[in-house]
């Protein structure tokens, strides 16, 4: 393969004013197709101390939901979320299924997650899977992770309501999430 | 969906570390556990495609969204969307923010004394064209006061958010003008090791693109990355 020719742009940190820009996709993420099991996530973003990160953007990408945009211009796979002053988040989405690894191998359901904040000078990536789904024994990537620092990947369902998942994300500290590299 | 190529890795320095204590912000907000290397699978080689419904006429004008002209130096943005390979980005989103001529963004956190404008939102919004271009008309945004240390200044930016061709493309940065002294002195700008990358950020007055007798205009193209394996900085550990 040749060389790439040219360096990608420098990240800058979103900041703290990014809602006037990106709002308009916040909360838009089309819930629809009946055959597909809607589900919600709740959850927050934390830093260093445990303190609510109030001005968090998320977005949350699920290759098998389809990329193409709707008749609203937006793709199904795709949801954008801001955090509120309490650092809390939440939306309703359909469920992902399993994805290949492009491989042969399938990985259990997920979604890819970037996350941006003032003080954040680039996005951090990381991944959701579900409790209910066998993500344990079957996810590659998954396996990649050290043990006992794979539950901070994990959204974990209601014992009410099954279809109501918890996932908080960790910027940094002893229950850190685990972020990828890019 | 694109399935992407997988191309090569970025160049050491041309990107900020996540730990940037001269950005105090960074300190209690960036991870400090080692990144893991992520396989790329279907889920990171594909990727979002936003339609046109989604941008109404007056999205790349951010001085007509309103009753009246928006205030201050009325100037023409442009560049290109590419890859790493120099291939044009098509069809790609891009949203713009920014300050108001007088550095005051409008948004309830932001505490500036400094005056609102009301014909002026400071947002933008457009999809790259067949070549990657893209182009907006705005107002030149103001520098402003921020709480990171004394006397701490922004020099004036717009933020770029974009979409490439798979989700790890995804790129949010700022653009800056040239000639504004308080770069050097400002650690968000100063945050990119590498002074060519950090250049980059900077457009350049291209007076070709310029409308006598009505704006100045500012060229500035972006680069985003592909899709690939291997990370460029951070260790990987199992």
């Amino acid at each position: 393969m040749n060389a790439p020719k040219l360096v990608p742009s420098g990240s800058q940190t979103v900041g703290p004013y990014f809602r006037i820009g990106l709002e308009h996709l916040v909360g838009k993420g089309p819930v629809k197709e009946s055959a597909l099991e809607a589900i919600e996530l709740h959850g927050k973003v934390l830093d260093r101390d445990g303190t609510p990160v109030p001005d968090a953007l998320l977005e949350f990408w699920s290759a098998d939901l389809n990329g193409i945009p709707n008749s609203n211009g937006h793709p199904a796979g795709f949801h954008r979320v801001a955090t509120d002053l309490e650092g809390r988040f939440s939306f309703a989405l359909n469920k992902p299924g399993a994805t290949p690894m492009g491989d042969g191998r399938m990985q259990a359901p997920h979604m890819l997650v970037l996350v941006f904040a003032r003080g954040l000078l680039r996005q951090l990536i990381t991944r959701v899977y579900f409790d209910q789904d066998p993500v344990k024994t079957i996810d590659p990537v998954l396996l990649e992770v050290l043990a006992e620092r794979r539950p901070t990947l994990i959204a974990s369902s209601d014992a009410s309501d099954p279809r109501v998942y918890q996932w908080n994300v960790m910027l940094q500290g002893d229950h850190e999430t685990v972020f990828f590299a890019w | 969906m694109i399935e992407l190529p997988s191309v090569q890795t970025a160049l050491p320095g041309t990107q900020p570390d996540f730990h940037f204590p001269p950005y105090v912000s960074t300190i209690a907000r960036s991870p400090r556990m080692p990144l893991v290397v992520l396989p790329e699978t279907h889920t990171e080689r594909t990727g979002p495609v936003f339609g046109h419904d989604l941008i109404r006429n007056s999205d790349n004008d951010l001085t007509a969204q309103h009753e009246g002209e928006a205030l201050g130096e009325r100037i023409l943005v442009h560049g290109r969307l590419l890859d790493e390979d120099g291939r044009p980005v098509r069809g790609a989103l891009v949203e713009v923010w920014q300050a108001n001529a007088a550095g005051r963004y409008r948004h309830k956190v932001d505490g500036h004394d400094a005056p609102l404008d009301p014909n002026f939102s400071g947002a933008g919004r457009l999809l790259t064209d067949d070549e990657g271009r893209y182009f907006f008309k705005t107002i030149k945004p103001g520098p402003y006061p921020w709480g990171n240390h004394f006397n701490a200044w922004r020099p004036a930016h717009i933020h770029f958010s974009l979409f490439g061709a798979g989700i790890l493309s995804r790129l949010v940065t700022q653009m800056y003008f040239p000639g504004d002294p308080l770069q050097p002195l400002d650690p968000i700008f100063n945050s990119i090791p590498d002074e060519d990358a950090r250049q980059r950020l900077v457009s350049h007055l291209d007076m070709e693109r310029s409308q006598p007798d009505y704006a100045l205009a500012y060229a500035f193209d972006i680069v985003l990355r592909g899709a690939h394996d291997t990370p460029f900085e951070e260790s990987s550990k199992k």
